[in-house]
């Protein structure tokens, strides 16, 4: 079962680039549990509606994953607007996200 | 009647890995379905032994693998696999797997993370290919990034519940640089595998040697020593010394070493399959002994190979020609395969390792090395003893006849032994020395031991002519050995004093012959006055009988004519008597 869980939310003309993002995680694995919870709160806290997550499980997806070139879950890819970044781990480090992801400064 | 059962050993099912030497020394090779581990330091050969691994499996096995590769990205370790004869790059298209885990430099870490996404992965590969083996080559690399011992410990334990799972025959491999916080870890990965092969990588006088040893076989026996590792055309390889028992045929047919009276010298020529070794100091002409044999192998129309280390075979041939050996034709026809090397940084591994495939290529009968000691030119003397120890195994158990030669430092016979110690594998032993004595130097030639045979205890001087070496008798005077033109002196000397003899026989005879000549004409001399005073006396005794008779007779004559009375005349007819 795919659940690519689409967020799109980009309201109105003249809104800032959407950010795409994918996640990938395991089923309920702890840091894959945990990961989702982060990254929903860093994108609610600093992109407001500005943002498309793509969640791919791995378990479910494995060849996908392979070709994607995803190592270890949990693992989140920005992949537009560049540059591209990887950030692995269950995102608790709230800060290194942030500067991965280019949005450090925004929101505050 | 009751007989208690005897508990039967279950035996360790074990993956040969196809690797020369180290299924010998492990028994038949990795721990099946098992984890083994590879530690070591950097460019010691872990990820070249995993790989052959792998490689062997599909060959052999036609087994499927799959490689996950954290430190190198697959490329780079297919090119470098591309310098082994594996054909890599297309087993890497089928039956070989890679997955690139190669993390990125720029990767950013936020949070703990864990491998259960990519044991999900490789389980669906698995399927997919029906791998039966795998290797996860650098997990100290993923480890690192973990930076949580709990995490490291707690990610060990689900690789290893992963692979036993799915019954993996894995390998494992991990760089070691000998720091103390490794050690943790490290001890806890080597407490969960079966199997640890330790890779050591060191530097012996600027050449690097590089060695295995099998720290833990969980359930299995195994050889414990630290083996020499190298690296050949197919990979590595263990020098791993032979197995314990010799098994190989002795030959008791004999091959000419090229000079009639060397021959002799050893009871008839070389025993095929021995090895023979030549020492002596530089320039007793050990290449022209090494040369004669080699043409007299040629002459018989057998394969030879001559190795020569720090002198090139064109010279070889060239200077060979010039004492009369000729070689040039048999490297044409092809039957003598000429290889020189330089001995300048090269080990004595690598040496073996060439020498191993110069001999599958050219299938040699004899096989001559000059000098064996060049392979100690460059690392440790006690890797060099056993690789030359394994070198003389080697070619003896493919039945080569193997003639080696010695450069000794030293004109003393016992300094080779101490050096590379073949003279005592060695077979027969031949020992080349100079004699320098009134501003001479010359070749002296002596059989040191020569097993299984009669040999000479003569001390043969050799003389190099264009028409080859020979062995002439040396002298011995007054304890002394007696060379070159001390011999030729001698030898001149001695024919001169044989002339002087004879011609004073000649003349002794003469003498006694004119003396014995001289007795007979004296007793002919003597004779002949015996018989003229025999005659003389005869004559003598005559004269006198005549005379007496004629003086009676005159006086009766002379009585007569005095007296004419009858008395008288009476007197006269009675005799003496009557003249009264």
């Amino acid at each position: 079962m795919s659940r690519p869980r689409v967020k799109s939310k980009a309201r109105g003309a003249g809104v800032t680039t959407v950010v795409v993002l994918r996640l990938y995680i395991v089923g309920g694995a702890p840091n894959s549990v945990q990961a989702l919870v982060n990254l929903e709160k860093i994108c609610q806290e600093y992109l407001k509606d500005g943002y498309k997550l793509e969640v791919v499980d791995v378990l479910e997806h494995p060849r996908r994953a392979m070709d994607e070139g995803v190592l270890v879950t949990p693992s989140l890819a920005k992949l537009s607007p560049g540059p591209t970044a990887n950030v692995v781990g269950n995102l608790s480090d709230k800060a290194k996200v942030l500067h991965a992801l280019g949005l450090k400064g925004k929101g505050t | 009647m009751y007989r208690k059962k005897a508990a039967i050993p279950k035996l360790l099912p074990k993956m040969a890995t196809g690797i020369e030497g180290f299924d010998g020394l492990s028994r038949g090779g990795l721990p099946r379905h098992r984890t083994s581990l590879l530690i070591g330091g950097p460019g010691a050969g872990k990820t070249v032994f995993a790989l052959q691994c792998l490689v062997n499996a599909v060959r052999r096995q036609r087994a499927r693998g799959i490689f996950v590769a954290f430190e190198e990205s697959p490329r780079q370790i297919i090119a470098n696999g591309a310098t082994f004869d594996w054909g890599l790059a297309s087993l890497a298209e089928k039956e070989l797997f890679f997955l690139d885990a190669h993390l990125s430099p720029t990767l950013v870490k936020a949070g703990d993370f864990d491998l259960i996404g990519m044991l999900a992965m490789l389980t669906a590969k698995k399927e997919e290919i029906g791998a039966q083996w795998i290797v996860f080559d650098g997990i100290d690399v993923l480890l690192t990034l973990l930076q949580d011992p709990v995490a490291e410990m707690r990610e060990i334990y689900r690789i290893r519940d992963w692979l036993a799972d799915n019954a993996f025959t894995a390998i494992i491999t991990a760089k070691l640089e000998n720091r103390a916080s490794e050690a943790a870890h490290y001890g806890f990965l080597q407490f969960m595998v079966d199997c640890v092969v330790r890779f050591e990588q060191r530097q012996d006088d600027r050449v690097s040697a590089q060695s295995i040893q099998i720290t833990k076989y969980r359930g299995s026996g195994h050889s414990a020593a630290q083996f020499p590792v190298s690296f050949g055309p197919s990979g590595i390889e263990v020098g791993a010394a032979e197995p314990a028992e010799i098994r190989r045929g002795a030959s008791s047919d004999r091959i000419t070493g090229g000079i009639e009276r060397l021959d002799a010298m050893l009871g008839g020529g070389v025993f095929r399959g021995s090895s023979t070794l030549i020492s002596g100091v530089p320039g007793t002409s050990k290449t022209t002994l090494a040369g004669k044999f080699a043409e007299a192998a040629c002459r018989r129309g057998e394969r030879v190979m001559f190795v020569s280390y720090d002198e090139a075979a064109e010279e070889i041939v060239r200077n060979l020609h010039s004492v009369g050996i000729q070689l040039k034709a048999h490297v044409k026809s092809g039957l003598l395969r000429m290889y020189s090397a330089r001995t300048e940084g090269v080990s004595a591994e690598e040496h073996l390792i060439k020498l191993r495939s110069l001999i599958r290529e050219h299938q040699p009968r004899c096989l001559v090395i000059d000098p064996l000691t060049a392979i100690a030119k460059a690392g440790s003397l006690g890797a060099a003893r056993t690789v030359a120890n394994r070198l003389i195994n080697m070619v003896k158990d493919n039945g080569i006849t193997l003639l080696m030669t010695a450069l000794s430092e030293t004109d003393d016979p016992r300094a080779e032994a101490t050096d590379l110690q073949i003279s005592t594998i060695a077979d027969t032993w031949i020992h080349l020395s100079y004699l320098v004595r009134s501003g001479e130097r010359n070749r002296a030639l002596s059989i040191v031991k020569s097993r299984g045979t009669w040999h000479s205890n003569q001390v043969r001087e050799l003389v190099l002519s264009k028409s080859g070496p020979t062995l002439t008798d040396v002298y011995t005077a007054g304890g002394e050995v007696l060379m070159g033109t001390l011999r030729w002196e001698k030898e001149a000397e001695e024919s001169a004093r044989k002339g002087r003899d004879r011609a004073q026989f000649e003349y002794k005879r003469r003498e006694l012959q004119f003396a014995e000549a001289g007795t007979r004409a004296q007793i002919k001399a003597l004779q002949l006055d015996l018989r003229r005073q025999r005659a003389e006396l005869a004559l003598y005794s005559g004269e006198n009988e005549v005379r007496n008779v004629s003086s009676s007779e005159r006086e009766n004559e002379l009585r007569r004519r005095r007296s004419a009375n009858p008395a008288d005349v009476s007197s006269r007819k009675s005799g003496n008597g009557a003249a009264k």
